[in-house]
């Protein structure tokens, strides 16, 4: 073998071994970063984050939405957490968002990880605010809670109370929280204040939180009132077995007694 | 021997000069970063991956920023900006002046070596200096296949410097991995081999106007002792002996950190302009 033969086959079999391990720590960078990238449940992203995805690949994970938080409510991800290094994110039960006018956060982003155009704080959808446990909310045993409702900086539009009938007192009202989803921000006020030792209710993502009911349903009361009329008009008169004594009514559309034992005025009941 | 005693009469501070200006450089710009938290005075938020430094100057990594590009997101914010004046900046002073005067990872590998040379371990695995180029590419690549900044999640180099000022966590793992290849398994591996922060800016620095230069290379006594200090030590020979033309060091894998002027007896070596 010449020199230069020497010299060239020492320089594949060392290009091939480079490659091949820089290849190998690819593999494991790849690997890990598979499990880095979905983001717990509990885990928040600030105002204006994009999708998790996109914030990925967006975030340069400089901490300067952290800085210019005045609350301090934001957090770096340490490379032992769940949460990709170096990301910024906030637990809602520890320190939610106060949801400043200004956004400061959004506005400190250099990169746009933080979306620039959010510029209502209202708009921003961090997550869900969640009633997860019905069993243990002290509004569903009967108790007048409400902390969650009155923490909501929404005011009465990302939380009402629902009073419904107290079966089990007989005598009393509940006043259930509901939550709706298009003035939620996701603060996580809510879930801080709640009372109890663990939250009934919770933040969650918008994946988790959110059902969808499918794209090929049609809920027939508003295609009615978008059509501007029923779309089965005129309603066909139909054909029904039934029981002895019992008529179909096509102009009511009801299904009644022909012969009721009660006369229609209650006092010839009670009078009998 | 001899040369130790002449060493000892120019005294410590001439033969440290370059190395106690790095360091405190490399300091006072982490003490710029930690002020702030600190004592509530805001002269630099942010971090090393970008930063604002008193409400007006943004600077932010290009290699971030880049591995963003690729991972498929283009930003509209301050970050272009900052990261052209950093790409400005190095590109005059020299890329790897990073390395030697900012990144806070020299500190360990540096110390690494230190220990290595002071307990007299030989035993190095060969590693190619080209790899880091390799890793580059691996970084830029593995950003659009895994549609995120995937290196950001391993880089030593940002975890450090961020986790010293917003709190390190686990990220000292990544430190001390760092400091034990260098120290035990091969000399000078993680900077001078590896590190694809390192190797970036090396490429930007490929048009730096400062350079070392060694102009009195006529001097050189061949005691060796930059050769020992030196974190590229490949890069001295061919200027040393004469096999190229230029006195400059012209490689931009040099970290510009002037270890050599300050070891040399002989006075080889001097900072200076590219042309
Ligand atoms: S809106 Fe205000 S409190 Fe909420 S994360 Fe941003 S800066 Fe912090
Ligand atoms: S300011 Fe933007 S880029 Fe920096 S850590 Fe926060 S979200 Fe990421
Ligand atoms: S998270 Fe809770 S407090 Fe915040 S807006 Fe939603 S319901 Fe209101
Ligand atoms: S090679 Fe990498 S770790 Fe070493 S000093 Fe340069 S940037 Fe820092």
């Amino acid at each position: 073998m010449t020199k230069e033969e020497k010299a060239r086959r020492k320089f594949i079999s060392d290009t091939i071994k480079t490659v091949c391990g820089v290849s190998l720590l690819g593999m494991g960078a790849g690997l890990y970063s598979n499990s880095a990238s979905s983001l717990p449940a509990d885990i928040l992203r600030p105002p204006g984050a994009l999708k998790e995805n996109d914030f990925l690949s967006a975030c340069i994970r400089c901490g300067l939405c952290v800085r210019d938080c005045p609350y301090n409510m934001l957090f770096l991800g340490k490379p032992e957490q769940k949460v990709a290094t170096g990301t910024p994110y906030f637990i809602a039960r520890t320190k939610p968002c106060e949801m400043c006018d200004d956004i400061p956060c959004v506005k400190a982003c250099p990169t746009g990880a933080l979306d620039h155009s959010l510029t209502n704080i209202d708009d921003s959808r961090m997550g869900l605010a969640v009633l997860v446990d019905q069993e243990t909310c002290l509004a569903f045993l009967g108790l007048r809670c409400e902390v969650c409702y009155q923490v909501c900086p929404i005011a009465d539009k990302a939380i009402t109370l629902e009073k419904q009938h107290n079966i089990r007192s007989g005598r009393h009202s509940l006043f259930l929280p509901r939550v709706h989803s298009d003035y939620c921000t996701g603060c996580g006020k809510c879930e801080q204040a709640c009372v109890m030792a663990e939250p009934a209710i919770k933040i969650l993502p918008h994946r988790l939180a959110k059902g969808h009911i499918g794209d090929h349903y049609r809920l027939g009361w508003q295609e009615k009132e978008k059509a501007g009329g029923s779309l089965v008009s005129p309603d066909a008169k139909r054909e029904y077995n039934l029981p002895e004594g019992v008529v179909y009514d096509y102009e009511t559309g009801g299904v009644t007694e022909k012969d009721s034992p009660f006369s229609k005025n209650p006092m010839d009941t009670l009078n009998k | 021997m001899d040369s130790e005693k002449q060493k000892n009469k120019r005294g410590f501070l001439k033969e440290n000069k370059w190395l106690i200006m790095r360091r405190l450089s490399q300091v006072l710009i982490l003490l710029l970063f930690l002020i702030g938290p600190w004592f509530g005075v805001w002269i630099v938020k942010g971090s090393l991956a970008s930063s604002l430094t008193l409400d007006f100057l943004p600077l932010t990594d290009p290699f971030i920023l880049l591995q963003s590009v690729f991972a498929g997101f283009i930003t509209d914010g301050k970050a272009v900006m900052g990261a052209g004046i950093v790409l400005v900046f190095y590109a005059i002073v020299g890329g790897r002046v990073y390395c030697s005067w900012v990144c806070p990872v020299n500190i360990v590998t540096d110390a690494a070596h230190w220990l290595r040379h002071k307990l007299n371990i030989t035993g190095s695995v060969p590693l190619d200096k080209n790899i880091r180029f390799w890793v580059v590419v691996l970084s830029l690549m593995l950003a659009p296949i895994t549609g995120m900044i995937v290196w950001e999640l391993v880089n030593p180099v940002t975890m450090l410097f961020r986790g010293l000022v917003f709190g390190l966590g686990f990220a000292w793992v990544f430190v001390v991995a760092v400091f034990l290849l260098d120290f035990a398994i091969s000399q000078r591996a993680w900077c001078g081999k590896l590190c694809p922060v390192g190797a970036f800016y090396n490429l930007v620095g490929k048009v730096s106007l400062i350079k070392v230069n060694a102009f009195n290379r006529d001097d050189c006594d061949d005691c060796m002792d930059c050769y020992q200090v030196c974190p590229e030590p490949q890069i001295l020979k061919p200027v040393l002996k004469g096999e190229s033309k230029s006195t400059l060091i012209n490689d931009s894998a040099c970290t510009n950190c002037g270890r050599c002027i300050d070891v040399c007896e002989p006075k080889v070596f001097k900072i200076g302009w590219r042309f």
